[in-house]
């Protein structure tokens, strides 16, 4: 099951693409409860989306961003657009989804 | 063919085949790196000045920033940044209290509209400031946003 | 003046622990109550909690609901719901209408037992019969996921919670009323004592939500918490706060208490899973 869900829909010539991603965005600074550790940081950095192939946006994260993130922008687009977004994480994690503009 | 177009091929078939190449190896990033230093700094200023080299920001009612004034829990604090201006390379979102106060960059393209929103985490009662680079410049609109912590609710 | 009779007849009905009065009559006091407290609030309106009652953060909630965190959760549970069993059954199999659109069934009082069953307690005893362990109503998980799943479906439609003619029905459902109304902990607070009597007040950062509505949108994705919150989870947060000894989740107890609260939420929706602080 893919870790992001997303919308992107489009109106009078521009998209406005909807998405949340399910990511623990741990900021490093939280303890275990259990064994007083401090519980390692795990966020995503850099989220990137692209429209038929061609680069959007880039986003740059830090791990102030809630949890299971949410994010939106706009671009100017069309219906049909082949949207890509995908995500990497301090981990070295990653994931991305395709999908079409409505 | 005379040595001298023989050369002259050769050097274009060199120039050709190097560029080629370099079109061939992909590099692993096509896009800048993560900031990690900007995410590290802990002094709103500081933050500010690493981001765009300098602390000239000019307050803007162009900059649209909607956050609530009390934020009903710190740990999702919704915010949205749009902006009338024109060829706006880029929106960051700094908050003051927080332990690294830049908390998100929007890197737009030209095909961007300038609008983005995320829910980010705040610690702390603190003045948002939503930035955006418009033309060089950059332009700002600032909200302070109550963080109250402590109820019946856990 | 009306209302100050009115609360002293709210009062003196409900401390009287004997069955003074019928569970229609109760119910029709208890709406009373906040019908007077909050003139401006539409009754269906109170599925939506706190944010029936309290303009600004119904403004941040609604921001959130546009797209909320627990989406992710409602795919997981769909897909735990169809996922068949070591012996190749389904939680189909142990619902009527295949498990879709059945949340406002419950709490229902099973003559065949005595007991008030709950929906989460369904979906653990289906799990049981078709030899699978249960799962945990805590902390999220694939319990929340399921249940979550299940409200989803149920969207729209309406509580009818029904009180059979029976004596062990009846008790079943004053025992609900009375814990709802006894006053418990250090802290010495009911339910009632914050979703009665101070909903709409400030309670240090905290508004207390009206008691009409509780049930219909849990499990609630909680933002402090970062993950579904199941409505017995919830109580036994609510008896930490005012330091009591929670009861066990879906232990008889509880299981009353949702009776009583559903209950009082007859002809509210059923908007589950909800986004809430």
């Amino acid at each position: 099951m893919s870790t992001i869900k997303l919308r992107a829909k489009e109106s009078k010539g521009v998209v406005t693409v909807k998405a949340i991603i399910k990511h623990p965005m741990e900021t490093g600074q939280r303890k275990n409860k259990k064994t007083g550790e401090k519980i390692p940081a795990h966020f995503i950095q850099q989220v990137i989306c692209k429209a038929n192939n061609d680069e959007v946006i880039t986003i740059n994260w830090g791990p102030a961003v809630s949890k299971n993130p949410y994010l939106t922008f706009a671009y100017l687009g069309s219906k049909g657009d082949a949207i890509d977004l995908t995500w990497e994480d301090n981990q070295g994690n990653k994931d991305s989804l395709q999908s079409e503009v409505k | 063919m005379n040595r001298r177009n023989f050369l002259k091929n050769s050097l274009m078939t060199a120039a050709t085949v190097t560029t080629f190449a370099g079109l061939m190896i992909k590099p692993k990033r096509l896009y800048a790196a993560w900031p990690k230093i900007s995410f590290d700094i802990t002094d709103l200023n500081d933050s500010i000045n690493n981001v765009y080299g300098h602390n000239d920001l000019n307050e803007s009612s162009e900059v649209m920033l909607k956050a609530p004034d009390i934020a009903e829990n710190g740990a999702i604090v919704p915010l949205n940044v749009k902006t009338k201006l024109k060829n706006v390379e880029s929106i960051m979102i700094f908050v003051e209290n927080n332990p690294q106060p830049l908390s998100s960059g929007y890197n737009l393209s030209s095909r961007s509209v300038p609008t983005v929103g995320t829910r980010i985490k705040m610690g702390n009662t603190s003045k948002v400031i939503a930035a955006v680079k418009s033309n060089g410049k950059i332009y700002t609109a600032s909200k302070e946003v109550k963080v109250t912590i402590g109820g019946c609710g856990g | 003046m009306k209302s100050c009779f009115h609360k002293f007849l709210l009062i003196i009905l409900f401390t009287n622990v004997t069955a003074f009065a019928s569970p229609e009559e109760d119910q029709k006091l208890f709406r009373d109550h906040f019908e007077n407290r909050f003139p401006n609030t539409e009754f269906s309106d109170y599925k939506n909690g706190v944010y029936s009652i309290d303009a600004s953060s119904r403004e941040q909630w609604e921001s959130i609901e546009d797209f909320p965190p627990y989406e992710l959760n409602i795919d997981q549970g769909e897909e735990l719901f169809n996922q068949p069993f070591k012996n190749g059954n389904t939680y189909a199999t142990c619902f009527e209408n295949s498990g879709i659109a059945v949340r406002q069934n419950y709490p229902y009082f099973d003559e065949s037992t005595n007991q008030v069953m709950t929906l989460e307690l369904a979906i653990n005893n289906c799990r049981k019969r078709n030899g699978e362990k249960p799962l945990s109503y805590y902390k999220g998980g694939p319990m929340a996921d399921i249940s979550a799943y299940m409200a989803y479906t149920s969207r729209g439609n309406k509580f009818d919670v029904k009180i059979p003619n029976s004596q062990e029905a009846l008790d079943a459902y004053e025992a609900g009323k009375k814990l709802y109304f006894t006053k418990v902990g250090q802290l010495n607070f009911s339910c009632a004592d914050c979703h009665v009597y101070q909903t709409g007040s400030k309670l240090r950062a905290d508004i207390p939500s009206p008691g009409i509505g509780h049930s219909t949108h849990f499990p609630a994705y909680r933002s402090g918490a970062g993950r579904l919150v199941t409505l017995h989870e919830r109580f036994a947060g609510c008896l930490n706060r005012v330091r009591a000894k929670p009861f066990k989740a879906q232990n008889e107890e509880y299981r009353n208490l949702e009776y009583f609260i559903s209950y009082m939420s007859n002809g509210l929706e059923i908007n589950g899973p909800g986004s809430r602080k």
